[in-house]
């Protein structure tokens, strides 16, 4: 099943996931070292992520270490960067606009 | 002149925060943002055009307004109002609807607070232009209705792309 990336980084512990393992690929029990949380928290959050294609897996051994999909990341970021643009291009419309009035009653 | 712009998205909150400066004094902002004939003139990013059809600007007052495309497709929306201090704040609740005002509940409504002040006003000058600082608070009930809303606006924001790249390949194109 494919999920919302939204969905992915709306939960607090999911973000602190993300920073963490976008320093270096984590194993599921150095994660939940780091949490004060279970293990089984953490592989179901790991889950969550990889299905929105945020982590990526890679067996070592008999370990499996997880790291962050940079390029998922960047199409956050892509999306707001649209939105921000919605609102540069508006605001620009409403400078013109005031100095327009501003000039006429001057 | 260098104008403030920022635009973040706070996770915790499911919020998108805006701030803006402006090169005008408060009033005239202020008309900007809650005088229908103005408002619909810079609203609508182009080349969509906004036209407001119902606007009372009072608390329990609304705005029904939509965004019409130069092909003629619309999109309506509504604006409640629940605060109003004049030249101070205003918060509102922010619904997409249909053309006959019925709110689709399969988008999000947002909870919008813009918050309004004067910097710099300048007494000795005899036009008295200050900077106007505006400041909007768009708060949504998950992040995934913000990548909702921003979908909506994607449909403004495409067009609005293109536009650019029309300009820049003519700019080469010299």
């Amino acid at each position: 099943m494919r999920r919302d990336i939204f969905q992915a980084i709306a939960d607090p512990t999911r973000r602190a996931i993300i920073a963490l393992i976008a320093l270096q690929a984590m194993t599921p029990n150095a994660i939940a070292y780091n949490f004060n949380t279970t293990r089984q928290a953490v592989s179901k959050h790991l889950r969550i992520l990889t299905e929105c294609e945020l982590v990526k897996q890679k067996q070592n051994g008999r370990e499996i270490y997880y790291s962050l999909e940079i390029d998922k990341m960047k199409e956050i970021d892509k999306w707001l960067e649209q939105y921000r643009k919605i609102w540069e291009n508006r605001f620009n419309q409403l400078d013109n606009l005031l100095s327009t009035i501003k000039k006429n009653k001057k | 002149m260098n104008l403030l712009f920022d635009f973040t998205v706070d996770e915790s909150t499911n919020s998108i925060l805006i701030t803006r400066e402006f090169d005008a004094e408060l009033s005239l902002v202020w008309d900007a943002f809650t005088k229908q004939e103005i408002l619909d003139q810079w609203w609508a990013p182009k080349p969509l055009i906004s036209k407001t059809k119902v606007m009372n600007f009072e608390v329990g007052g609304r705005r029904f307004y939509s965004m019409v495309w130069p092909e003629g497709q619309e999109y309506w929306g509504v604006e409640k109002y629940t605060l109003i201090n004049p030249k101070t704040n205003i918060k509102l609740l922010a619904s997409f609807t249909d053309k006959d005002e019925n709110i689709n509940a399969e988008l999000p409504t947002s909870e919008w607070e813009l918050n309004f002040s004067e910097q710099n006003a300048r007494p000795d000058d005899p036009v008295g232009w200050g900077i106007t600082k505006v400041s909007i608070v768009v708060k949504n009930k998950t992040l995934a209705d913000i990548e909702m809303i921003i979908q909506m606006g994607f449909k403004e924001g495409f067009t609005m792309t293109l536009n650019e790249l029309e300009n820049l390949l003519s700019t080469l194109n010299k």
